[in-house]
């Protein structure tokens, strides 16, 4: 199960967060600074998989921006790092090409992606694959995002 | 009042804040501005202020007086107040507030909505953060949606009622009957939703499970159909058809096959038919095979299968990528430790695997204590079939990791309280309890919960272990001398511990008898001695390599192997070692850390050690320089008088920082040169040395430095100020960096100088630095 999904990148500032399970908002910012140390702090030799707490993080660097997906025992890693590759993939289908500052302007639509895309993994897993791109093109993403009027 | 700004100002505003007091400023600004807005009652902007809300509730402030705007955006009429509405709702509000069963009302309204969208935000909505109040509220119109023939409401409302059921497990009946045609669906989406809303019914309620052990043949029959199919662009994730769906049914397959013969069998042939069709090339194909490997490892599979499995993981381990071979390991010890028996079986194909864990461990080890609980756990189960070197090499994996003594011997204490049979784990604990005897007792632990320990228990626990038929005369040895380390560690057991080491004088096993006696002299002769004969071990050199059984020895201690009870070859050579001990103890007679007593001596009971140490020559000659073949690091006595000093937190790692010239320009060139402090990893102390190849000297020199924001800079005054020409001098300075986060270390430096009369001035940017002055 997803206990949380984060992007942020290696300065530390966050670009989206989404928790699964209550967690007060100044326990956030510090889960947030320690997570994306323990990220950075891995080479290249290391696996992408990291034991945290009570919690395993699976991580995907891209550029300079970090996504970090926190799970409980019961996920298969490796779906979860495929998964993470799959969503990737569609923000840049619908954005064409991608990048950290989408994610901050577009934070709206941002959420709305990722609420389509995963919705079941808010419960567990995943099921969106190429289908999603055309999905997002209805359904959360109106084209008239608040905030652009 | 003007318009509030939209979204994207504020996001653009506060990107240039240049420190987090003004970011801090700017929002509380904004924050203000928008609760006036919200006083005011606007209908027409509600929707931007939340929404700039959001974005500040995610970088950490508070956002609590939205939570009421949310409520009142979700009640509206527009598609896109609603959709805002409830992306709020879902990140600000939970079951802790008050406020949030006012939604129930709305959320209920828009389940009925004529507009698909609004229907699924509800339903989205409602499976986020539901409460069971909620839930119950509403688990009848989601059941309804459950059974609509819209495939895009389908789907959200199978995950609506998995979180439905997590809340509220009674009502999971209600959703029974909706089920039957679930998986009749062709939507991948529904078919996918549908699976986790099985697995979830299964996991909770064993009628659910019997009930649902039906569909095995339907599932098969599915999972055929996405092996088979052929390209399908909709759900091709590089080369494989909808990979998600195809881990997800195997989950189910495998809670549904676990205990069950007959659905197991049904399931034989689909799960060799994934294990050997599908392409390993990619990590896609990698996820479903580690999968299908733990389905087949917890069904009850045919033997056949298991071998598959098995092999499958054998592979994984030999493969480049890193995360898949972790998975391997991980998923090894899992089948381990499960299943005994059928590990039996395949004992050559584990071995096999077992040899190359510890060199994968060793390298890719997420933390120190992650690779002793896995040798640790590999030693449980295995048990007598582990390499032989797995116990010394585990020994120096726990004398290097200082940090990990107090939890390691209290897990090893653990393991071995209830069950001293398995050998390897038991010497390992014997040695662990000796050195680190007084940890345990003190209780200190910092990652687990200490127990409580008399010294009396671990005495009793390491006696029983002696007089076990089980234990083997290797592991006895080993008990024995954790008895005796433990008289300098203990204080109130001394007595205890002496009487059980003068008995064992008359052992016997030639081994034991040896030993007693020469531990009962230390006592009685030489009991100045004792404390400083039996002080913790230094940690210790690593061999590296980990080919076929490369037996490693400590300072002294050689591995209690029966041949060492034969008499050496040749009479100089016990003295030649005995004179190492004796010069070191004659020549510093500080602490001087040796390990207890030194095995390669003749039998005749020890009597010659004694006379050995009588007639000693305190001179202090240097060590016997070609050391005995037994004991390969004692050669250079300097290494060992380093390894002297009373605290054993000699890091051999942090020698080998490569230095660097950070610049070289105009005849003048500094070099960087590294060191990292012990006690404090973020901290790395740089030494520039200046030097200048021109003909005149360069006078006054002045060194700056810059580097950005996450870092600290401490500049320590320079040796002078004129670099003489000619190479003939440098001028050296101490920069201490405090890099908290462990970032990329990256300097600008800035250079003036006076040279052949004119002032020089020059910045360059440095960014060369080797991973291991940062990392």
């Amino acid at each position: 199960m997803i206990k949380f999904f984060l992007m942020v990148n290696k300065q530390g500032q966050t670009r989206l967060s989404k928790y699964y399970e209550h967690v007060d908002i100044n326990k956030r910012t510090l889960l947030e600074t320690e997570v994306i140390k323990s990220c950075l702090s891995r080479s290249n030799e290391q696996c992408s998989f990291i034991e945290y707490k009570d919690f395993k993080l699976i991580y995907r660097q891209y550029a300079a921006l970090f996504i970090v997906v926190g799970v409980n025992d019961t996920e298969n890693e490796m779906a979860i790092y495929e998964f993470i590759h799959n969503f990737v993939e569609v923000l840049d289908e619908y954005f064409s090409r991608v990048s950290e500052l989408d994610v901050s302007f577009f934070n709206t639509v941002f959420h709305g992606t990722w609420q389509a895309h995963s919705s079941p993994y808010q419960i567990g897993s995943c099921s969106v694959t190429q289908a999603g791109v055309q999905r997002c093109d209805h359904g959360s993403l109106h084209p008239g995002s608040p905030g652009l009027k | 009042m003007p318009a509030p700004i939209r979204l994207r100002e504020l996001i653009r505003t506060i990107r240039t804040a240049r420190t987090q007091a003004e970011e801090r400023e700017m929002i509380q600004k904004e924050c203000a501005a928008i609760r006036s807005s919200f006083r005011e009652e606007d209908n027409t902007y509600r929707c931007r202020n939340v929404a700039k809300l959001l974005y500040m509730h995610m970088l950490g402030y508070p956002a609590h007086f939205g939570q009421l705007e949310c409520l009142k955006l979700i009640a509206s009429q527009k598609f896109t107040d609603k959709r805002i509405g409830y992306l709020g709702a879902m990140l600000l509000l939970d079951e802790r507030q008050d406020v949030h069963l006012l939604m129930t009302n709305c959320i209920k309204n828009d389940l009925n909505h004529s507009t698909q969208f609004v229907q699924g935000l509800a339903l989205c909505t409602l499976g986020c953060m539901g409460s069971s109040e909620m839930c119950r509220d509403l688990a009848g119109e989601v059941e309804k949606l459950l059974k609509t023939s819209n495939s895009y409401l389908r789907k959200k409302a199978a995950l609506c009622a998995v979180h439905v059921i997590r809340k509220v497990p009674e009502l999971m009946e209600m959703f029974l009957p909706a089920t039957k045609n679930l998986l009749n669906e062709k939507n991948h989406g529904v078919l996918h939703t549908s699976v986790v809303l099985l697995t979830e019914m299964c996991e909770r309620s064993p009628d659910m499970l019997a009930h649902f052990r039906k569909l095995v043949p339907q599932l098969v029959r599915i999972l055929k159909n996405l092996i088979m199919s052929g390209y399908s662009p909709e759900h091709d994730v590089s080369g494989i058809s909808d990979p998600f769906l195809q881990v997800r049914i195997l989950r189910l397959l495998r809670i549904l096959g676990r205990n069950d013969d007959d659905s197991s069998e049904a399931m034989n042939d689909i799960l060799a038919q994934v294990a050997t069709n599908t392409e390993t090339s990619k990590n896609v194909g990698n996820a479903i095979l580690y999968e299908t490997v733990l389905t087949i490892m917890d069904i009850k599979s045919e033997s056949g299968l298991r071998v598959l499995a098995i092999n499958i993981l054998g592979r994984f381990l030999l493969n480049n990528d890193k995360n898949i071979r972790y998975v391997a390991l991980t998923s090894l010890l899992k089948t381990v430790q499960t299943d005994h028996n059928a590990v039996q079986r395949h004992r050559s194909t584990i071995v096999d695997c077992l040899k190359d864990l510890d060199v994968s461990i060793k390298r890719y080890a997420p933390s120190k204590r992650w690779h002793i609980d896995t040798i640790m756990r590999v030693l449980t189960t295995a048990g007598s079939y582990v390499r032989d070197d797995a116990v010394p090499n585990l020994i120096q994996l726990i004398t290097n990791s200082v940090e990990m003594h107090a939890y390691t011997v209290q897990r090893l204490y653990k393991a071995i309280l209830g069950d001293y049979s398995q050998q390897p784990l038991v010497q390992v604990a014997a040695w662990c309890i000796g050195e680190y005897g007084d940890l345990l007792v003190s209780g200190q632990c910092e990652e687990e919960e200490p127990i409580q320990v008399t010294e009396d228990e671990v005495l009793d626990i390491l006696e029983s272990v002696l007089i076990s038929n089980m234990s083997t005369s290797v592991t006895r040895g080993y008990a024995l001398t954790a008895i005796m380390k433990l008289s300098t560690r203990f204080t109130c057991t001394v007595n205890r511990i002496k009487k059980v080491v003068s008995i064992y004088g008359s052992s016997i096993d030639v081994e034991l008898q040896q030993r007693a006696v020469e531990y009962n002299a230390l006592f009685k002769k030489y009991d100045h001695m004792r404390s400083a004969l039996l002080e913790r071990m230094p940690v210790m050199e690593k061999v590296t390599t980990n080919g076929p059984t490369e037996i490693v020895q400590t300072n002294g201690e050689t591995e209690p192997a029966p041949l060492e009870t034969k008499p050496p070859p040749s009479g100089p050579q016990p003295t030649s070692q005995a004179n190492d001990l004796l010069d070191l103890l004659g020549g510093n007679d500080i602490t001087p850390v040796i390990p207890t007593a030194p095995t390669s001596k003749p039998s005749s009971a020890g009597g010659e050690l004694l006379d050995l140490l009588g007639d000693i020559n305190l001179t202090g000659a240097p060590a016997a320089a070609p050391a005995p073949a037994s004991v390969p690091q004692i050669s250079q006595p300097p290494f060992l008088l380093d390894g002297l000093s009373s605290q054993p937190l000699f890091n051999d790692i942090a020698a080998g920082i490569p230095s660097i010239t950070a610049y070289s320009k105009n005849g003048l060139k500094i070099e960087f040169t590294f060191e990292r402090s012990n006690t404090n990893p973020s901290v790395t102390v740089i030494t520039i040395q200046a030097s200048n190849s021109t003909e005149l000297d360069m006078t006054d020199f002045v060194f700056q430095a810059a580097v950005p924001k996450t870092f600290q800079l401490q500049l320590l005054s320079p040796s002078s100020s004129i670099v003489p020409a000619f190479n003939t001098g440098t001028i050296t300075q101490v920069i201490k960096v405090l890099n908290p986060q462990k970032q990329q270390l990256r300097m600008r430096i800035k250079l003036t100088y006076n040279h052949k009369g004119s002032a020089m001035q020059d910045l360059a940017e440095v960014n060369n630095f080797p991973p291991q002055s940062w990392q």
